[in-house]
């Protein structure tokens, strides 16, 4: 209930940077994978973060289920775009091969696996470097990255106050959950769709008003110690700089640099296109 | 009620965990895949009328990409930049409605809904599409479907959930005029 976001306490190089070089990292990585449709760029992308995994000690037992997640999410959204527009990558790739047709408008077209392709390799180069970032990161390590990275500190601040409440609150919607089925209140699969989202808003009542007198308690408590007197503040895990958070930081830049690289002088288009 | 900066920064971090919670653990699946009908929005409009557009824009900002954090599918900025500008949008409402001081009723319910729909409606049906299709080349008509539903079961849902829950809320704040003098 507390590791919701599923961080893992292990030894390794990468758990020792700090929390904001990977986040420059991640930030930089995901641009230069989200802008580029290249397939062989995206694969080393892949192959480039099991690299990291290798060095980072996280197991695949560790993020089996956000990966299962990760992978049905990923084949509907394929099935989904096929479903809606089955000549997509001819339009993008501008020809047109056919392979075999199915029926109606849906015909499977080398271009259109191409680009399924690439959205299929997009999560494979994104994915596994979020999944790093988020098992390798201490949340409390988190919002003083924020800071560091240039966002203001009081924004900083209240994502860290975010994550330290998101655990009470969870407990406090439980709780409330419990004590309506003990008076007898239905919030199972058997209750109509509208009979749920009416229970559902009333669990969610007395959350709520709690929540703002929370919001009461904390920034009275927060005034009371001057908070945001000053421009600047200092962060208990502020953490110095090492070789290896350059090196990331560097890694990012580059995945960036030659993502732009490709689509600018080698491809002239965000896309990889063998066909014309 | 004049919001301090102090109170504005806890109320979008309660404001971002309460999405979150939401988002994450009360989620109801839709028949179309990769949208849940999801009652966090509800939540955020009551922040929004409550606390104002800013406050709304950086709880639903922060809460969204957190969810998207925590379910590892990688952070979709398009949709996380729709659910800011929901949040944005039905910030807007908060002069006219008034939460904290005037009875919520008629009228106001009225404004408060005609805020959230437009919110919904420009989030989902404008924003979150043209973003997937600029940012990551998805079909057109696939994400504007996609859009589609997600902005009628987010009206629908932060219709009920966030009246229910504006109503409470105001009911539990003293009004203006509320003592008499005898």
């Amino acid at each position: 209930m507390t590791n919701i976001f599923n961080y893992v306490d292990r030894k390794s190089p990468v758990h020792a940077m700090t929390g904001a070089s990977k986040l420059v990292c991640l930030l930089l990585w995901s641009f230069g994978a989200m802008s580029s449709f290249d397939p062989r760029f995206l694969f080393a992308l892949f192959v480039l973060a099991l690299v990291l995994f290798k060095i980072s000690k996280i197991r695949v037992a560790d993020i089996r289920f956000m990966l299962w997640f990760t992978f049905v999410f990923c084949i509907l959204n394929n099935l989904l775009i096929f479903l809606f527009s089955p000549m997509h990558g001819t339009e993008v790739y501008g020809a047109c091969h056919e392979i075999f047709h199915i029926a109606g408008r849906y015909t499977v077209t080398q271009e259109q696996l191409l680009y399924h392709l690439n959205v299929f390799l997009k999560y494979a180069a994104t994915i596994p470097i979020v999944l790093l970032f988020v098992t390798t990161t201490d949340p409390s390590e988190f919002a003083s990255s924020l800071n560091r990275i240039g966002v203001n500190y009081k924004i900083a601040y209240s994502v860290a106050l975010a994550l330290r409440y998101i655990p009470d609150i969870q407990r406090e919607y439980h709780d409330i959950t419990l004590s309506l089925q003990a008076r007898g209140v239905e919030m199972s699969k058997k209750a109509s769709l509208g009979a749920r989202l009416k229970t559902a808003s009333g669990t969610l009542v007395p959350l709520i008003l709690s929540s703002m007198d929370r919001i009461e308690v904390i920034s009275n408590a927060m005034e009371l110690r001057s908070f945001g007197k000053n421009k600047k503040r200092t962060w208990y895990r502020y953490r110095k700089f090492t070789a290896w958070d350059f090196g990331a930081m560097l890694l990012g830049l580059a995945v960036l640099v030659l993502s732009i690289v490709l689509t600018a002088f080698v491809n002239h288009s965000r896309y990889y296109n063998p066909f014309v | 009620m004049k919001n301090t900066p102090v109170k504005s920064i806890v109320a979008i971090a309660i404001g971002a965990a309460l999405f979150f919670v939401c988002g994450r653990f009360v989620a109801i699946p839709s028949p179309v895949p990769n949208t849940n009908i999801s009652i966090q929005y509800g939540v955020l409009a009551l922040f929004g009328a409550a606390f104002g557009p800013l406050v709304a824009l950086l709880a639903g900002f922060i809460g969204h990409a957190l969810i998207d954090f925590s379910y590892g599918w990688g952070i979709w900025w398009s949709w996380v930049i729709a659910s800011a500008v929901a949040g944005l949008i039905m910030g807007l409402s908060k002069n006219r409605v008034k939460l904290a001081t005037e009875k919520f009723d008629g009228k106001r319910i009225v404004t408060f809904n005609i805020y959230q729909i437009v919110a919904n409606l420009l989030a989902w049906v404008v924003v979150a599409p043209v973003l997937d299709i600029a940012m990551y080349a998805e079909p057109a008509n696939k994400v504007f479907v996609q859009g589609l539903w997600a902005a009628g079961g987010n009206i629908v849902t932060t219709a009920i959930v966030g009246t229910i829950l504006c109503v409470a809320y105001s009911a539990s704040k003293p009004k203006k005029d509320s003592l008499e003098k005898k």
